[in-house]
Parts: structure tokens; sequence; C-alpha cells
């Protein structure tokens, strides 16, 4: 019961570990071409795994005001970008549609 | 002295951009604050989960695999395998950052959680030290404080109100992807095929979800190293 503080570094070590050992591996590095195309789509291939489905259960008490909250926000930032307007709108679509 | 305005700059900058991860993090964070106290946790311990790991999916999974009287070595293996994402993060974060900042390099590599890195990654400017730090300091302060208000004061937010947060997340996650799938089709081709893969994955429910989410990221992106080899890959470094 009273022995977490173990359980808790060796969990900080494990999630610690992969997240430093490429910088120290990479940095400074010259990558191949073929290499380098398939980290830099790592950023939006990762958003799209993401979002996709978990976004569907991010209410689970309402999965309608979550897909109404979350629509705000991609036709907000579609038309007018920004990131802060569209979250918390979001936030507040989903809110308003719940609590009708 | 134009480099210290340049790096106030880049601190406002980050402030800016961090703001998204307060409010997605925070009802996260209290949620994980009130069930590390459900589950009979001490505050002291669910403030060093947060403090020391920083990775909520993982914390959430410690918890749920405790309750059902898992041992700490397959806790900590099952956090490795859930966290191992990151790896993939870092890789491509490492080979965009300046250059001469190697002795923070440990401090930005422990901030590395996918809303960082996705604000990060997808900057246009250079991604200064600066920038990248306030960021990951913004998320730390939300995650911890979040896990500890959560714990101490429980349910001060309204439930309804709470629950409408989940969303804010991933309206983060989109409202990053969307000018980027704007401006190059492939990005959001791509986007979407991992998304896919993802769900396919999930709804097969062999592996568990860790593996489908890396799995889609390293399919898709191998995908599209080989679809669109050439041009076009400097202007997205």
């Amino acid at each position: 019961m009273n022995n977490y503080i173990i359980l808790i570094l060796g969990m900080a070590a494990v999630t610690y570990i992969p997240r430093l050992a490429p910088f120290l591996m990479l940095s400074g590095k010259e990558l191949p071409q073929s290499l380098r195309r398939f980290l830099s789509f790592i950023p939006c291939t990762a958003l799209g795994a993401l979002i996709i489905p978990g976004v569907f259960s991010s209410i689970p008490q309402s999965p309608h005001a979550a897909m109404l909250g979350f629509g705000f926000a991609v036709i907000y930032s579609w038309f007018r970008g920004g990131i802060i307007v569209p979250v918390l709108g979001s936030i507040v679509v989903a809110f308003l549609f719940s609590s009708l | 002295m134009y480099q210290r305005r340049q790096s106030f700059h880049c601190i406002r900058e980050g402030v800016l951009a961090g703001f998204p991860i307060i409010i997605g993090y925070l009802p996260i964070a209290m949620t994980f604050g009130i069930l590390a106290k459900t589950a009979g946790l001490s505050a002291r311990d669910a403030f060093c989960f947060s403090a020391f790991v920083f990775a909520g999916s993982s914390q959430f999974m410690a918890l749920s695999l405790l309750s059902i009287g898992s041992g700490a070595g397959e806790v900590i293996l099952t956090t490795l395998l859930v966290n191992f994402r990151h790896f993939l993060m870092s890789a491509s974060l490492a080979t965009k950052l300046e250059k001469n900042i190697k002795r923070w390099i440990p401090f930005i590599a422990f901030g590395i959680t996918d809303e960082a890195f996705s604000i990060v990654s997808f900057r246009q400017k250079d991604v200064t030290k600066e920038f990248i730090l306030t960021v990951e300091i913004m998320g730390y302060i939300s995650w911890v404080g979040g896990t500890l208000l959560g714990y101490l004061a429980g349910g001060i937010l309204p439930p309804a109100v709470q629950e409408s947060m989940g969303v804010a997340i991933y309206a983060m996650f989109v409202t990053l992807l969307i000018p980027e799938a704007k401006k190059s089709l492939k990005i959001g081709l791509l986007a979407c095929l991992s998304g896919m893969v993802n769900a396919i994955l999930n709804n097969v429910d062999i592996l568990s979800q860790s593996w489908n989410l890396i799995l889609s990221i390293v399919f898709s992106s191998a995908i599209g190293a080989y679809l669109f080899a050439e041009k076009e890959v400097h202007s997205y470094e």
C-alpha cells in the first residue's frame, strides 16, 4: 500500500527514457532523406490517430455534445484560424448542448 | 540586449500557445486527482504521480491496474508501452530544434507530451528553447496543480462543465491540424489515414490501444514517406 514511490519512480523512468533517447541519438546527425521524411510526417499522423477515435468518447455522458463542440472547433478554425477561441468555443457549445 | 528582447518575445508566444493546454489538462488532471483519492492514494503519492511521471493516460492506466491488484512490474511495463509513442515524437522533434540547446535537452525531453509536441512541431518560426520550455512548463503546472486541486477540492467545477471540458484537448488537436491540412492536401490525407487506421485497429481489438496508436503513426508516416518522396520536404521542416 505504501510503496507507491518505487512504482512511481519506475513509471517515471520508463516514461522519461523514450522521451529523452531520440534527442541524444539524433540531435546534430545527418539522417537519410527517407528517414527525415518519415519523421516529418509524424506530427500530422500522430494528431490524426490521437483525434480518431478518441474524440467520439471525449464526453462519455454525451457523445453528441462532443461531436457538436468538436464540429464547432473544426468549422471555426477552418474559416478563422486561431486556437484559443475554437477551444473555448467547443467547451461552450458542448456544455450548452448537454445542458439543454 | 537584442537577444534578451528576443527571448522575452519567445516566452510570450509560448504563454499564448500554451494556454489551450492549461484548459485542456485541467479537467483531466482534476479527474486524476479525484480518482487517485478514491483509489486510496495519499495526496503525496497523487502529487508524485503527476510530478514525476507526467503522462496522463499511463497514470489513469496505473490506477485501474492497481485497483484490480496488478503488481508494480506489470504497471511499469504497461507504462512503457503506453508512453512509447513519445519516442516517435521526440525523434521527430529532435531533427528540428535549434542547435545550441544541448544542456536544456533533459528538461525539454521530460515535457514531451502529445499536446506540447503538437504545438511545438506545428510552429512556423524557429523552435527556441524559450518557446518550447514555456509551453511545457505551462502544461506541467496545469497538470500537477490540477491533480492537487482535484485531490483536495474534489469536484469544485460543476460536473456538467467538467465533462464538457473533455472535448477541449481534441478541439486543440484539430485546430493545430487544420491550418496545415489547408496548406498541404497530403498532410490532411495522412492525418485522416492515420485516424482511420487507428479506428479500424481499435474496432478489430486485437492489440491494446497503445499499440494501435503507435502502429497507426508508423504505418501512415511510412506510407507518406513512400508516396510523397522528394519535393516539399524542406518546406515542412
